[in-house]
């Protein structure tokens, strides 16, 4: 991977296929971009930073969220949007994600926003494509864009990323956000904490360089931010853990824990929350502490920085 | 009347031990013997001092015909077979169907000798349809030609099965070859469980899976009496309990397949498939482990696990994609690399490769003894290569694709006729 301009090169053209591989230079480009975007994404945004461009938002997982931040980007930039979901399409007829690839090129897309439940999904489309690929998600793999706009949160709040301790609680075992915010909080210098019960921990996640907690109030111990992660309900159908309600109870964020944590820390969460399994109500709209509205707005100008910094070199103005 | 003669010849017998210059007599296809000059009117072979050795016997091969040919066809098997200097070989029995009628084993020994190049012996199906649930008719089968019995890529998972299978394949003197993984602590798993599974977010296969499994089977051999083979060892605790289990006198063997001694988890990178190997490939302490255990005599062959998948079944996202690597053209030069590097002599590298196994597999090949068929292959220990998927003969799908080798098959011959080279 190359350490000039911005994401992974592979092929003739860069992507931003995870965190991993990303400078702390990069990381801080795209968030000074996206600080910039705010604004102007309040106001309505550049309308010719992506003119003529087509932007495919390839979706096999359903997401609004994600999906809708993307396509509000690419419209602000004024990109040509083109939504594409496996409900019906012959992606659910059996064609491969090489056939998809396939035909993507031969309608010139410039950017493929790829969503997939399969790890290593983008990064496959990024060997077989002349497009940009943005991964926002890819099985349990990464999630880079949430990691860039948790990040901008964060600085936002706390004026820096170093030095800070965070805490990243829940099903870390199959989450993808987690992977990314482990790799990029550790990148630019700050301090992970991991809770989790220890059937939703990942072999070997030492080695990532995070501290390891399966009792939630010890490790909520003095953190400036706390990053809860959705629990999803078939884990316990396949018994990762026993119920709702003891989950709930032992790592389900309330005041009580919360309180364990620096009186300023913020709350954060990807969405959609699982109210009652992994955070309380209370706690989630409590709006001197959660962030979690602001995450979205977040999102919007990060992918606007990322759709912005990865066409650069084929626009011509790198 | 044909008579050949093979001159200039490092000649490597490891069942006899001769390590050596020598002239090697065929006639009408069979070893006549080491002998010191040419006799007259024979056909001279020029070696040019490379190593002529008995063919090569891979005691783990699957089939893809019947029912998946187009992965690839007994044709296509015994091409690369050839190429690989490889002229007997045990075959899996999970095809479509499986080995489990006597008629199939003998169509399968049948069609493919009709090739001439390898004999292919067939392991039946311990269980019918390799189901894991009901024995299959073992004696018929043997009777038919199976050398083994074992149900191919799946564990026999059921410990009553597994002691019923081991018991009764005693009977007829056959060993019961497991594929060693606990089928539910390896579900959905896709490579080795650590830190890079975490990193690249696929699931993982923890190497206990391979150990509680042959810390079963080794009980269970010493319940029955039978004799349990272990395929594929990729762990460093399977091979401590296999150790220590021969130490015990249980009836227990064992063999690997160059992936695992060549290439550790790292192969992966970023989701290769054609590194998804079934077991998966391993930690750096595995691999090292599996070349120490070759060393002392723990594992007893080392054999291709080639098992053939196309672009189809590869070209996907990991986790869908389908496991498992071709083998047979790089069995040799894979295997040299071990003795390149120090950790096995030239003899104790082609003796896992050919009397070992043939010794498990109760057959005479694998060695230049006088009266048996002229199954040889010609190399060149030193001739560097760089393995390149679209220059194998067979399947295509190696784990090896880019990796320099040194030794290359210079010919092939099965029964004293040339079929490769």
């Amino acid at each position: 991977m190359s350490q000039t301009g911005f994401g992974q090169t592979v092929g003739r053209r860069r992507h931003l296929l995870g965190i991993a591989g990303l400078d702390p230079g990069q990381i801080r480009a795209a968030l000074d971009l996206a600080e910039t975007y705010i604004s102007l994404n309040r106001k309505g945004g550049p309308r010719d930073v992506l003119r003529g461009r087509t932007l495919v938002n390839l979706f096999f997982e359903n997401s609004t969220r994600t999906r809708t931040s993307f396509e509000l980007a690419g419209k602000r930039l004024g990109a040509d949007i083109v939504n594409m979901s496996n409900s019906g399409s012959s992606v659910a007829k059996g064609e491969t994600l090489i056939d998809t690839a396939m035909t993507l090129n031969a309608m010139h897309v410039d950017v493929l926003v790829v969503r997939h439940d399969q790890s290593g999904a983008a990064a496959l489309l990024a060997q077989k494509l002349d497009a940009a690929v943005i991964n926002a998600g890819d099985g349990t793999h990464e999630h880079p864009t949430q990691a860039l706009l948790d990040a901008l949160t964060i600085r936002r709040h706390k004026g820096t990323l170093e030095n800070l301790t965070v805490a990243i609680c829940g099903d870390v075992l199959h989450s993808r956000v987690a992977r990314s915010n482990i790799l990029l909080l550790a990148t630019m210098g700050s301090r992970v904490r991991v809770i989790a019960p220890p059937t939703l921990i990942p072999a070997g996640l030492g080695a990532l360089g995070v501290e390891v907690f399966t009792d939630m109030e010890r490790g909520l111990e003095g953190a400036d931010i706390v990053m809860m992660l959705r629990l999803q309900k078939e884990r316990m159908a396949r018994a990762f853990v026993p119920s709702a309600r003891e989950y709930f109870r032992f790592y389900g964020l309330d005041a009580r824990k919360l309180a364990r944590a620096k009186p300023d820390a913020l709350v954060m969460h990807p969405g959609p929350m699982n109210r009652g399994v992994e955070i309380d109500s209370a706690v989630a709209d409590d709006l001197q502490r959660s962030v979690i509205q602001e995450q979205v707005e977040m999102g919007v100008a990060v992918r606007m920085a990322v759709l912005d910094l990865l066409t650069r070199e084929t626009r011509g103005n790198a | 009347m044909t008579l050949l003669a093979f001159t200039g010849a490092r000649i490597v017998d490891p069942a006899s031990g001769h390590d050596g210059p020598g002239v090697l007599v065929v006639r009408e296809g069979l070893i006549e013997g080491i002998a010191e000059a040419v006799p007259a009117g024979a056909e001279v072979i020029d070696c040019a001092g490379a190593v002529l050795a008995p063919g090569l016997v891979d005691m783990r091969v699957g089939l893809r015909e019947p029912g998946e040919e187009h992965k690839e066809s007994l044709a296509g098997l015994a091409a690369a077979a050839a190429a690989g200097g490889v002229t007997t070989l045990m075959a899996l029995p999970d095809t479509d169907p499986p080995l489990d009628e006597p008629a199939l084993v003998q169509f399968v020994a049948r069609r493919a000798a009709a090739f001439g190049s390898v004999t292919v012996l067939p392991c039946a199906a311990a269980t019918r349809g390799c189901a894991g649930r009901e024995l299959a008719e073992m004696g018929l089968l043997k009777e038919a030609g199976a050398v083994a019995f074992g149900d191919g890529r799946q564990a026999i998972a059921d410990a009553r099965t597994m002691r019923l299978a081991l018991a009764y394949a005693r009977g007829f003197g056959a060993m019961i070859v497991q594929h060693p993984e606990e089928p539910s602590l390896a579900a959905g798993g896709a490579m080795n469980e650590g830190e890079l599974a975490t990193r690249l977010g696929l699931p993982g296969i923890p190497a206990a899976a391979e150990a509680l499994m042959v810390a079963r089977d080794v009980r269970l051999a010493q319940l029955t009496g039978g004799h349990v083979h272990f395929a594929h060892v990729s762990t460093a605790e399977a091979l401590d309990l296999i150790r220590r289990a021969k130490a015990e006198g249980v009836r227990v063997s064992c063999d690997t397949a160059p992936p695992y001694f060549d290439l550790n988890e790292t192969a992966v990178g970023e989701w290769r498939t054609y590194a998804k190997l079934s077991p998966p490939l391993r930690t750096e302490a595995d691999r090292q482990a599996v070349v120490a255990a070759l060393a002392d005599g723990t594992i007893d062959a080392i054999a291709s696990d080639h098992q053939p998948q196309d672009t189809d079944a590869k070209r996907l996202p990991f986790t869908q994609a389908e496991p498992g690597g071709a083998g047979l053209e790089t069995l040799l030069a894979v295997t040299l690399g071990l003795v390149h590097g120090g950790a096995l002599t030239l003899k104790a590298a082609l003796a896992l490769l050919t009397v070992r196994p043939a010794s498990l597999l109760g057959i005479e090949a694998g060695r230049l003894a006088p009266g048996q068929p002229a199954d040889l292959v010609l190399f060149d220990p030193d001739r560097a290569w760089q393995v390149r998927e679209e220059a194998l003969v067979g399947a295509r799908n190696t784990p090896f694709d880019g990796r320099p080798v040194q030794g290359r098959v210079l010919g092939t011959w099965k029964a004293g006729r040339r079929v490769f080279g």
